[in-house]
């Protein structure tokens, strides 16, 4: 039996996206963006804060980390909250004594749950970016909008009781439905970073700026799920800062995002590299460390 | 409609057994003992597709935006710095290409023509698969990649890669009645050799799923530096055996992949292997290695493969 004759009609075959989330764009005919300073390469650091309730969703998308055997999943939920409760502190010590601040990700569960966390990290001087309320709350295309809606508020309200009133976002897990975009214009949230199809932010439809997420070089994609050596992980990094150092000189400013996981990265055995990577690039004259807001907003300064 | 074929099989049908020793020598144009190509895939693949019944699209519920994202990146970046770095070292590509790209970005498609690149089919869009599909439709998307690319880029496609690697037991007898020279959808082989098709002269060429990007990443989880070396092991025995009787090396790349800023500069380094090399090696594109292959050493390949492989 054929298939049915839908499958050979292509409704949105027509120039540019087949959608109307964000207008197509080559990296290279864009504006050049001058960073503060006339530095090449934009540092971003951001650190995943998540937390994953023991009882895991039954929705269509369960997040990376979430839990994977039968209740109780003690394994899986303390490994995680090893990240929370340890490898986290590690990091901050690492990036303060190289001199970098970073951009946490975090799950409004965590502000109401582990108060502690959430002050030192804004003590280190870090961006507080929401996460969505907890990895159960998972944003997806079968989420009803107003459901979806609700989501988005108890997260930004979480924050806000903590006098906490985050700019950026990203979905837990990264996921989204149709309107997640639409949904945080409306809430007031100025970028996101759930969109890894860039090197630097572009402007949704929604109005709000999609940040430059790079999960080919995100601690957990490259030692956990790829097993790459930690060596092998500090030479892609390295290397992606050599070209775009490179790429800037002729193209404008470019960013160098870094994703770490407190779990992966914050590991007695890893944490050595992370060190290495940053007096790496603590080296660099040509290098600017900034949050996600400071390189989003100079970046709309820049492109308009 | 010649020989029936049935949805059971214990072989493709496709070719005969053909051992790897006493083949009729193969020499490319120049005396060059290694033909070498490159496979950019310039993919589209839809946010919203429809449901083939034999294979899901996307992992995640749509809208994938992880997954969909992750591959737009080639055609906002990564397209751009691979063709830069190919035309640095006079390397031209043969587009493994979801037809579609000519509508949505003329852009990059005029650039890769212009720069003297290949294109050849590989579906309309890598979200449509082949799998279920009865003959006439299997035709109208040759058809409709045949008009389109000849619209877009005043080629003639000669070449094929089944979308998504999803094939039917008709493809091969329907690109060779249109025309086509060669298909990339088989791994049998690192010489080029005849295929039994119902009409025309269809070759296989060498491709390669060992070395392809994809798996060398995100199957076996290389760095770009191993991928390095793995191209260059994979280059020095090729044009070693090549000495006997000409090879074939093809590198298959997703620009959204080998185009990531921390992997483009690395490849470069294979691309500067070769160009030490270029003495021995036959550097050009998937149709004119079919197209010599056919003129001069087809019939010899068919009557050593009919003959069991004895000289």
């Amino acid at each position: 039996m054929a298939l049915d004759d839908d499958y050979l009609r292509y409704p949105h075959r027509q120039a540019g996206m087949d959608h109307s989330l964000y207008p197509t764009s080559n990296l290279f005919e864009r504006p050049k963006i001058a960073w503060p300073g006339g530095k090449k390469v934009a540092l971003w650091i951001t650190v995943a804060l998540e937390f994953f309730p023991l009882t895991p969703n039954d929705g269509p998308v369960r997040a990376p980390g979430a839990m994977v055997t039968p209740f109780p999943d003690y394994r899986t939920f303390t490994t995680k909250d090893y990240g929370n409760r340890v490898g986290i502190y590690r990091i901050m010590r690492v990036l303060e004594a190289a001199g970098f601040k970073a951009t946490a990700f975090m799950n409004s569960a965590l502000a109401r749950r582990y108060p502690a966390l959430l002050g030192d990290v804004q003590g280190a001087g870090w961006e507080i970016a929401a996460h969505g309320v907890d990895m159960n709350h998972v944003h997806h295309g079968a989420l009803p909008k107003e459901e979806e809606r609700a989501q988005i508020n108890a997260c930004l309200d979480e924050f806000a009781a903590h006098n906490v009133q985050p700019k950026g976002w990203l979905s837990p897990a990264r996921s989204e439905s149709h309107q997640t975009s639409q949904l945080l214009a409306e809430a007031g949230v100025e970028w996101f970073g759930d969109w890894g199809n860039d090197d630097m932010p572009y402007a949704f439809s929604s109005g709000v700026t999609a940040m430059p997420f790079t999960d080919e070089l995100e601690d957990r994609k490259c030692l956990v799920t790829l097993g790459q050596r930690e060596e092998v992980w500090e030479e892609q990094v390295l290397d992606a800062y050599d070209w775009l150092s490179v790429e800037a000189a002729d193209h404008g400013g470019r960013i160098l995002h870094i994703a770490l996981t407190p779990y992966v990265i914050g590991q007695p055995f890893r944490i050595q590299s992370l060190r290495n990577v940053l007096g790496h690039l603590g080296e660099k004259s040509d290098i600017w460390c900034a949050s996600g807001t400071e390189i989003c907003e100079a970046w709309c300064a820049g492109s308009t | 409609m010649g020989k029936e074929k049935s949805s059971a099989a214990e072989d493709t049908g496709l070719y005969d057994y053909w051992p790897y020793r006493d083949r009729p020598k193969i020499t490319w144009p120049g005396g060059k003992k290694l033909a070498f190509w490159v496979a950019p895939n310039i993919e589209f693949y839809e946010l919203n597709p429809p449901t083939n019944p034999h294979r899901k699209a996307w992992a995640r519920p749509v809208p994938d935006v992880v997954n969909y994202a992750y591959r737009d990146h080639g055609n906002r970046v990564g397209n751009w710095r691979l063709m830069e770095v190919m035309a640095k070292y006079n390397v031209l590509g043969s587009v493994s290409l979801s037809i579609a790209m000519c509508d949505h970005f003329p852009d990059i498609i005029d650039a890769a023509n212009k720069l003297g690149w290949e294109f050849f089919s590989h579906g309309i869009y890598n979200t449509r698969y082949s799998y279920g599909m009865d003959e006439t439709q299997e035709r109208a998307v040759l058809e409709d990649s045949i008009r389109t690319v000849e619209a877009a880029t005043g080629q003639c496609i000669k070449g094929y890669l089944a979308p998504a690697l999803t094939h039917t037991v008709r493809t091969m007898d329907l690109i060779a009645e249109l025309g086509f020279t060669y298909t990339c959808d088989l791994f049998q082989d690192d010489q080029p050799q005849p295929l039994k098709t119902r009409t025309g002269r269809l070759v296989s060429m060498p491709y390669s799923l060992e070395i392809n990007d994809h798996y060398a990443y995100n199957v076996f989880g290389q760095s770009p530096a191993q991928y390095t070396d793995v191209l260059k092991r994979q280059f020095d025995t090729l044009l070693e055996e090549g000495a006997r009787s000409g090879t074939v090396m093809c590198i298959p790349l997703h620009a959204y992949l080998v185009g990531r800023s921390h992997r483009i500069g690395p490849f470069e380094e294979m691309l500067k292997y070769l160009d030490a090399h270029r003495d021995d090696v036959w550097v050009t594109r998937a149709c004119d290695i079919a197209d010599h292959f056919i003129q001069h050493h087809y019939d010899d390949a068919l009557v050593n493969i009919k003959r069991g492989g004895q000289a």
